[in-house]
């Protein structure tokens, strides 16, 4: 029984050349709206790494313009007030609308279904509703910056938001506060689609780490993301009918502002990081070509991590007046978050020892965020010490330390986890070469850019001013020039990877022989409903074959 | 569809009269939250006006949300919601209890001030 082309083309489905291509999920529907009403998680992960990539655009042409004004010592290009609003925007837009939706919002919504074997999240309308308060929530916080911008940082400390800042600060706050939402429901949508949608056979310790590590992070998102809301709910009263609760005339206390703000701040930071530690993990196990090694300590260390990062926020504040029996105390626990952590890093060494490690790029990122992540990671251990933290407290060393684990770590991750899933998510290969070129660019861009800010931190540079000693020029200097080579390494896969979603070559199914249901079960790009038929899974998730072979013959 | 999908039953909709009996405890709780605020309870009262709020939201938790009929994984999200409130409330805690432990109470300094001002 054959169909004439001219029938199929009656159906809508697409030709290319007279030669039917697949329905894909790209293609099987044209239409604007198809896309602003669809239910396909495949669709709004696209739409959210549409949305997070213009963001990252505007909060790096905020980094660039902070760069340029730290060439030289004297305050010479902004003034000290539109500089504070410079750094404001620059880290509400990173840490708010690129860092925290980052990897669970683009890649997770795309691939973690596909993972599981099922046919969409547990909840497709709450995850449309998400990227819409994704939207809401940023025209609020640009809308603030074109009113006139807020000067407070992205911390919002009291006083200064409470009583001394201009009124942007509500619309601000009134931003995140939707996009707060936005946060929860999508781990709520994550921990319901993780705990009852998995294939037959996809018992827990089956799950991709990637996975788990997703489910970490929702827990997070869900338990931490209200108490912000919270937060900047309280600071609006306080704003506006001055109930006092921060003002320590009317019996309040700044203070308290710090430990709400870091509750879900802290936690926020692993949000960013805990997802690409799950993408290190599939990249490493897949380019090895080798089980991973420690499995359950992996998925195990990012509960821990999940845990962990709840009761560690006063570290932020030691130098802020608590009490000095408090910050021994959570100085203490800090320590306890590098466990989980250093369990990661030597989990992913001990799986390429002796692995047949694959070079491609998506790998290339992988050893640049091992290398980053690590140094972001010990660095905070000088920061958690009380007596070093007293010196290093507000300068350049924490916002090098910062960078390093939440740059270095979790958009290097997501560039990681971009190239791996690239040819997944839209049927085609990007440019290998030019690939290998942007993580060599991003790598040693970066460290050029933070590696010198340590250095200035130490030295006593204190950060959100425009001017500093003339002394400190060459390190600022080389500071800026690590921030043009670290910028080309962005634009250029911003290039590449959409000129490869529309011409690239096509896509084998599994470009890189991995194990998951997201390769072997799917088309590339998948098909609407993700699967024929229903996957059974019926192994474990990295069942490498060939170098278990290769190490007996090594041991015999 | 995972295999283990319906291991929690639908249940059939709780009887009327629980949600009667619920609500009339609900407003005789309100009513004695008032009385007792107009009482002067010295230190205590805080934890009784907490206390009653206390019991009003375990009611509404567990019959109106129906958490006392759901199953484990249900109960487990209300604990853990539970948890970290005492996590944040006890942490919090810990800087405020320990903040001014140094500090000499005021009646042993104030002399001492008086004198240095008086010379
Ligand atoms: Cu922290």
């Amino acid at each position: 029984m054959s169909t004439t082309v001219s029938e199929l083309k009656a159906k809508g489905v697409p030709f290319v050349n007279n030669e039917p291509s697949k329905v894909t999920y790209l293609n099987h529907e044209n239409t604007v709206a198809s896309w602003l009403l669809t239910l396909d998680h495949k669709r709004i992960g696209v739409m959210y790494l549409i949305s997070m990539t213009f963001m990252f655009l505007l909060g790096g042409i905020f980094a660039g313009i902070i760069r340029a004004e730290l060439i030289t010592p004297k305050g010479d290009m902004l003034s000290s007030d539109f500089y504070n609003k410079t750094f404001t925007a620059h880290g509400v837009i990173m840490v708010f609308f690129v860092l925290i939706p980052a990897v669970p919002a683009s890649l997770g919504n795309f691939i973690m279904p596909l993972m599981l074997g099922a046919k969409d999240v547990a909840f497709p309308r709450l995850n449309l509703m998400s990227w819409y308060l994704y939207v809401i929530g940023a025209v609020f916080t640009l809308l603030a910056m074109l009113l006139g911008g807020v000067d407070t940082g992205w911390t919002f400390y009291t006083p200064l938001s409470s009583t001394y800042s201009n009124g942007n600060v509500m619309v601000v706050a009134a931003g995140l506060f939707i996009l707060g939402f936005s946060s929860i429901l999508t781990g709520l949508n994550f921990i319901v689609t993780i705990h009852r949608m998995r294939a037959p056979g996809l018992t827990w310790f089956r799950l991709p780490l990637f996975v788990w590590a997703l489910y970490a992070t929702s827990i997070i998102q869900l338990l931490g993301t209200p108490v912000i809301a919270i937060t900047l709910s309280l600071l609006g009263l306080e704003r506006v009918l001055g109930v006092g609760i921060f003002d320590p005339r009317l019996g309040g206390d700044p203070i308290l502002f710090q430990h709400l703000f870091w509750f879900y701040s802290h936690p926020a930071v692993y949000i960013m990081i805990l997802p690409p530690l799950g993408v290190a993990s599939e990249l490493v196990t897949t380019f090895s070509r080798k089980p991973i090694f420690g499995y359950q300590m992996i998925a195990g260390s990012s509960l821990a991590i999940a845990i962990f990062s709840f009761i560690v926020w006063a570290h932020h504040m030691f130098t802020s007046g608590i009490s000095p029996y408090a910050a021994m105390f959570f100085s203490l626990l800090t320590f306890s978050v590098a466990i989980p952590s250093g369990i990661k890093v030597f989990t992913w060494l001990g799986t390429m020892w002796r692995g047949s490690i694959v070079n491609d790029s998506p790998m290339w990122f992988a050893y640049g965020f091992i290398g980053l992540f690590t140094i972001g990671g010990l660095t905070g251990l000088f920061l958690s010490t009380l007596g070093t933290d007293i010196h290093l407290h507000d300068t350049y060393f924490v916002v090098a330390h910062f960078h390093y684990v939440m740059v270095g770590g979790a958009i290097v991750g997501l560039m990681g986890g971009l190239h791996f899933w690239w040819p997944k998510m839209f049927g085609r290969m990007y440019n290998e070469p030019l690939a290998k070129l942007s993580a060599f660019f991003v790598f040693a861009g970066f460290n050029l850019t933070f590696f010198p800010q340590f250095l200035l931190g130490y030295l006593g540079m204190p950060r959100r001013y425009h001017e500093y000693p003339a002394e400190m020029q060459v390190m600022n200097v080389f500071s800026t020039a690590g921030a043009l080579v670290l910028g080309l390494g962005y634009i250029m896969p911003m290039i590449y990877l959409t000129y490869a979603a529309f011409w690239g070559p096509k896509a084998s199914k599994n470009p890189w022989g991995a194990t998951t249901l997201d390769w072997t079960a799917t088309d590339s790009p998948p098909t609407p409903h993700n699967f024929e038929g229903q996957p059974v899974v019926t192994e474990e998730p990295y069942h490498y074959k060939s170098t278990e072979n290769k190490e007996h013959a090594l041991a015999h | 569809m995972s295999a283990h999908d319906h291991h929690e039953e639908m249940h059939p909709p709780a009887p009327v009269w629980m949600y009667v009996v619920n609500f009339l405890v609900l407003v005789v709780l309100t009513i004695v939250t008032y009385f007792v605020a107009t009482k002067d309870l010295g230190a205590m009262s805080t934890p009784v006006a907490l206390g009653i709020a206390v019991v009003k939201a375990g009611l509404v938790v567990l019959f109106f949300m129906h958490v006392f009929e759901s199953g484990p994984l249900t109960k487990l999200t209300i604990f853990s919601s539970l948890f970290m409130v005492a996590v944040l409330c006890g942490f919090f805690l810990v800087d405020y209890s320990t903040r001014n432990l140094e500090v000499l109470p005021p009646e042993e300094t104030a002399p001492v001030v008086e004198k240095s001002a008086k010379s």
